[in-house]
């Protein structure tokens, strides 16, 4: 079982790979709406499914954060795509079934996937 | 509605981290003899005016601006009253906000508590300038998160760092299992 006893060795392995990275620094950041209409719409499973897709492929690079209500609940789960231009991608709809897609093809290859952005999805 | 009580836990916590909490105390109490499930959110932000303490849990009161409803507090209330159980929230400007639910724990229109390790991790991972203890009591054990300690340990290396998201989900994990087997000491 895990202990805290664990923390202190697992500090003292990433002291050794890790700087200390300040928020400009990242390549991307991905942000999950968690706002009461996200939360009710499954936003949590799926920025649990980006932190394990980012832990996974070691993007330490790559920051998975939350924002708040951005009006467009009926679109919900929404997740923006911040690259480091500052171009920003907005997927809805989002499942956790999803999000391997949307991490291979846009986060690490730099190919947003159209079909699951807002731009594909607005009627 | 949300579909499990680890939601709404979220959603109220949220509101915590919009009222600028440094800390933020999350409990989950359950007692079977009693039958009795008691969750508490309490935080140290801006807290609430009289006049606001009296709409929070109004759907049609909000104090946001992107829309007109405010469905957290009124959604969490709803859970524990269709239970059978009771609502309380307390606010003091300045001081902060204490959120308290009690369901009858075997009343069958008591929604399951879910996956209430992936909510403290979704709340640590993307706060991690702010302070969360996570207490989760079964009759007289309990497993107690607290990213004060985890904080002094790690010294400059950020709690939402990928390596320590993955130790912090898994010390949940174990410690959950082991909390509900009854293998916890008391």
């Amino acid at each position: 079982m895990k202990t805290i006893a664990e923390l202190q060795a697992l500090r003292d392995e990433m002291k050794e790979k890790v700087g200390v990275r300040k928020d400009g620094e990242y390549r991307m950041r991905i942000l999950v709406g968690m706002a009461t209409c996200g939360i009710a719409a499954g936003a949590r499973p799926v920025l649990s499914a980006f932190m394990k897709e980012i832990e996974t492929r070691k993007l330490s690079d790559v920051v998975v954060s939350q924002t708040g209500c951005i009006g467009i609940c009926q679109f919900e789960p929404v997740v923006e795509i911040y690259d480091s231009d500052g171009t920003k991608t907005t997927y809805v709809h989002v499942t956790p079934e999803k999000v391997p897609k949307i991490v291979a093809q846009h986060v690490v290859n730099g190919n947003p996937v159209v079909e699951y952005t807002i731009g594909a999805n607005a009627k | 509605m949300m579909q499990e009580l680890s939601m709404n836990i979220l959603d109220v916590a949220e509101n915590s981290v919009r009222a600028g909490a440094g800390l933020i105390e999350i409990t989950v109490d359950e007692q079977p003899s009693e039958d009795i499930l008691s969750i508490t959110v309490s935080d140290n932000g801006c807290g609430m005016t009289a006049e606001q303490l009296a709409n929070v849990t109004d759907p049609f009161f909000t104090t946001r601006s992107t829309r007109k409803v405010g469905l957290g507090v009124p959604f969490f209330k709803m859970a524990a009253e269709l239970s059978g159980g009771c609502f309380d929230i307390q606010s003091t400007v300045g001081k902060g906000t204490v959120v308290a639910a009690h369901f009858v724990l075997s009343s069958i229109d008591r929604m399951p508590l879910g996956n209430i390790n992936e909510t403290i991790c979704t709340l640590i991972h993307c706060n991690p300038s702010i302070d969360f203890v996570y207490r989760r009591r079964l009759e007289n054990s309990e497993i107690v998160l607290d990213t004060r300690e985890f904080r002094r340990i790690l010294g400059n290396i950020e709690l939402n760092t990928p390596d320590v998201s993955r130790f912090i989900r898994d010390f949940l994990t174990e410690n959950t299992e082991e909390l509900l087997s009854g293998k916890k000491s008391e």
